[in-house]
């Protein structure tokens, strides 16, 4: 530090005491707004380290006297949704299915709670809107596996389908061509058979006393198909796992299984109440 | 060019030589004086009745039936819509708001360009603010120089004492002017309660807290600050100034040269300024007219009321300063006959023209508005469904928006599918949505397979009511199978 400081003509301001080839720096004093500004900084860093989590230790953190925690902030974010929400929500759980359809103001929310319900759980296997997939049925069309009306849905929704739950619903179709209980011919009579019932096919005796012999007893005569067993109705248009022939070939010599979880097991009642009406308000519901 | 300085200016300038270069303009505090006359009373008018419009106008009551507010207008922004006497506006309407903005817009050019600069003298909130506080300034602290006097004093029990008053009677002021400004958004008569008990909203509280911020800053503190340094307006106001424009006009040529005068003394061979600096006294930004036209005069004429007063006093002819446009000073100057004030000129006719087309534009789309708006939104997953029976269904959410005030029964028609069968959610075979607001209904179409469209078809929905009338139509497609 040199022992005088010089001090500018021009501006009156001190130069920094250095000279570079002759230039020398002025040693221009901070704003003093800025100063002020640099210490408010600081204080404010003091404050907030007291009072906020701040300070890390090896295992954990110094908590702050307000207590605040971002876990705790977001508990109480979803705890406040969660009582918003209880006014309808509460009706919901309160009502029966048939209840919560006749009040317009509750049927709207479950349609719409039911859908948020469903593309967050259900359209990975049934489609955004419920249009299916090969495998997994399509709910909105008016063919049902297991039952259309309010009721049935709301059981299948609940219980599944071939789930460990024990009122889930189950059925089991025999691989007739797999565990060879028909032989080759059999199996192809009673593929154009059941062609034949959607009038696709040709049909045969052969394939007729096959299908009476094997089929009727889940699928019903003509293949009118039983909803307590899950058998399809294999007269109509709509076919789960294909329609053409090689898809009821492969069908009957292989079988299917689909499997669907008990939603009782991982959502509250009145979600499921919600999702039942809303399926059943996709325009398939009968 | 004689550009007259200002004595302290000059002052200032050797003080600024002497200590070093600073950053900007120290501001030069303003202390307009109490002036009486003609234009002060035109202002006061105007102050009364644009407050009395701000503060009343929330209060008017007007019966719209049981669901609706009761209030004259009001912003509803919780409810989404903007109530005006019988007129309801919905969101999607907005433009209405636009419009008049724009109609303001032009409006005040063509004022302008007649009349000089009267939305900043007279009519602009700043303006009218300002005028206030300074009043109050002025009923508290005294007049000019009372007030000069006492801000130079040393800080003493009566110093404080008004300046608290003052300060105080301002803070409640912006209040109140906060206060009134959130009464165009909630109903007045129970938010008024409300505020007092603690019951408001969080929203109505920050809103008051800050419009009382910014009305106690702008007319307490900033003041001329705001004319001069931060409104748009001053900026290009010259652009709608012509030769024809009415303007506060000092006579150059009538009061140079400028002097002293004595009673008894001779008026030849000097002009008819007898440099009382009243004008500069009272004027509201603190200019010197004199100077000629500048961007802080904001055109209220309180000099010309000032300068009259003096001229009386001295017994010259009045209209020393006074309103006159460039075309007519010309003339005077040269001691020619005046010419007629053109009113009518190319710049206010198209002014006027353009004012004419937007209103009329509004007027016809406020005439043309229906009542009931429809909106048709088709599920496009899954596209379309096929039944058991093999007939395709698409399905669509159809919103109908009932902005009368009545309920309203309504049936879906399509057209474009004729063997289409119509039917919805929950079977309602009667459509009913209720006043000022939006029913929404899923529907779906059905087509026997057979005579299903391969690929997409053009269909158009319509809503008819009980008469049979069609009320409002939305165009959408139906897709079958195929491509």
């Amino acid at each position: 530090m040199p022992t005088k400081t010089e001090k500018d003509t021009l501006s009156g301001t001190d130069t920094t005491g250095h000279e570079w080839d002759g230039i020398k720096e002025l040693n221009t004093p901070l704003p003093t707004w800025w100063v002020y500004t640099f210490w408010a900084t600081i204080l404010f860093a003091i404050v907030y380290c007291v009072l906020y989590p701040a300070v890390p230790s090896l295992s954990g953190h110094t908590d702050g006297i307000l207590g605040y925690s971002n876990r705790a902030a977001l508990a109480w974010e979803l705890d406040a949704q969660a009582k918003e929400r209880s006014k309808f929500v509460g009706r919901i759980q309160a009502a029966s299915l048939a209840d919560i359809r006749k009040d317009p103001e509750l049927f709207n929310f479950s349609v719409t709670g039911g859908r948020s319900a469903f593309q967050t759980n259900c359209m990975q296997c049934h489609g955004a809107g419920g249009a299916g997939n090969p495998g997994f049925p399509n709910l909105a069309d008016d063919d049902w596996l297991w039952g259309g009306t309010i009721d049935q849905i709301h059981q299948t929704i609940t219980y599944g389908v071939r789930n460990a739950n024990e009122k889930s619903r189950q059925s089991l179709m025999p691989r007739f061509g797999a565990d060879g209980i028909l032989t080759a011919a059999q199996l192809s009579a009673v593929t154009d058979y059941v062609l034949s019932l959607s009038r696709r096919g040709a049909h045969t005796v052969e394939g007729a006393k096959v299908f009476r012999e094997n089929c009727v007893a889940c699928h019903q005569a003509g293949g009118t198909g039983n909803q307590e067993l899950g058998a399809p109705n294999l007269a109509d248009g709509i076919w789960l796992y294909g329609g053409d022939r090689n898809s009821i070939y492969r069908s009957v010599f292989a079988a299917h299984a689909g499997s669907m979880p008990a939603w009782g097991e991982r959502l509250d009642a009145a979600t499921i109440k919600m999702l039942t009406i809303y399926v059943h308000s996709l325009g398939g519901g009968k | 060019m004689d550009v007259l300085v200002h004595d302290d200016d000059e002052i200032r300038s050797v003080r600024q030589r002497k200590s070093g270069l600073p950053l900007y303009v120290t501001r030069l505090k303003v202390y307009p004086r109490a002036v009486r006359g003609r234009w002060r009373t035109v202002k006061w008018a105007a102050l009364a009745c644009m407050l009395a419009i701000y503060y009343l106008v929330p209060w008017l009551r007007w019966n719209r039936g049981p669901g609706a507010p009761s209030q004259a207008i009001l912003l509803d922004l919780d409810g989404r819509r903007g109530w005006i006497f019988d007129i309801v506006i919905w969101p999607q309407e907005v433009y209405f708001v636009t419009g008049f903005l724009i109609l303001g817009a032009v409006g005040l050019f063509l004022a302008t360009s007649l009349f000089g600069r009267v939305w900043c003298g007279f009519a602009c909130p700043q303006t009218v603010w300002t005028d206030l506080f300074m009043l109050v300034e002025r009923l508290i602290e005294g007049d000019r120089n009372e007030r000069m006097r006492l801000d130079k004093a040393r800080m003493s029990a009566t110093k404080l004492m008004r300046k608290s008053a003052k300060h105080a009677a301002w803070l409640i002021m912006a209040a109140a002017t906060g206060g009134a400004w959130v009464f165009y958004y909630v109903d007045a008569p129970s938010s008024f309660v409300k505020i007092f008990r603690g019951e408001a909203s969080l929203e109505v509280y920050s809103c008051i807290g800050l419009l009382t911020a910014t009305t106690y800053v702008l007319a307490g503190w900033a003041r001329e600050q705001v004319c001069t340094y931060m409104c748009p307006w001053p900026r290009f106001q010259a652009a709608m100034f012509d030769e024809q424009t009415l303007i506060v006009t000092y006579q150059k040529w009538r009061g140079e040269l400028r002097g002293k005068h004595k009673a008894g003394d001779s008026w030849e061979g000097r002009g008819d300024c007898v440099d009382c600096r009243l004008c500069v006294a009272v004027c509201p930004t603190g200019i010197d007219i004199r100077d000629g036209q500048q961007i802080e005069c904001i055109g209220c004429g309180l000099c010309v009321d000032a300068c009259t007063h003096t001229m009386d006093k001295v017994g010259r002819p009045h209209g020393l300063i006074r309103w006159d446009t460039l075309a007519r000073q010309e003339a005077r100057e040269a001691r020619a006959p005046l010419p007629a004030w053109r009113a009518a000129r190319p710049r206010t006719l198209l002014y006027g023209l353009l004012v004419s087309i937007v209103a009329a534009v509004m007027l016809i789309a406020f005439a043309l508005r229906s009542d009931t708006e429809l909106t048709v939104q088709r599920d496009r997953s899954p596209n379309f469904v096929r039944l058991s029976n093999g007939d395709i269904r698409n399905s669509y959410v159809v919103k109908i928006l009932n902005k009368s005030q009545d309920a309203r029964r309504f049936r879906f028609v399509t057209r474009g599918l004729p063997e289409a069968i119509l039917g919805t959610v929950g079977d309602d075979t009667e459509i009913t949505v209720h006043p000022n607001a939006v029913g929404m209904f899923r529907v779906f179409l059905t087509v026997p397979g057979a005579s299903a469209p391969i690929g997409s078809t053009p269909i158009t929905w319509s809503v008819e009511d009980d008469l049979g009338r069609e009320r409002a139509t939305h165009v959408s497609i139906f897709v079958g199978p195929g491509r």
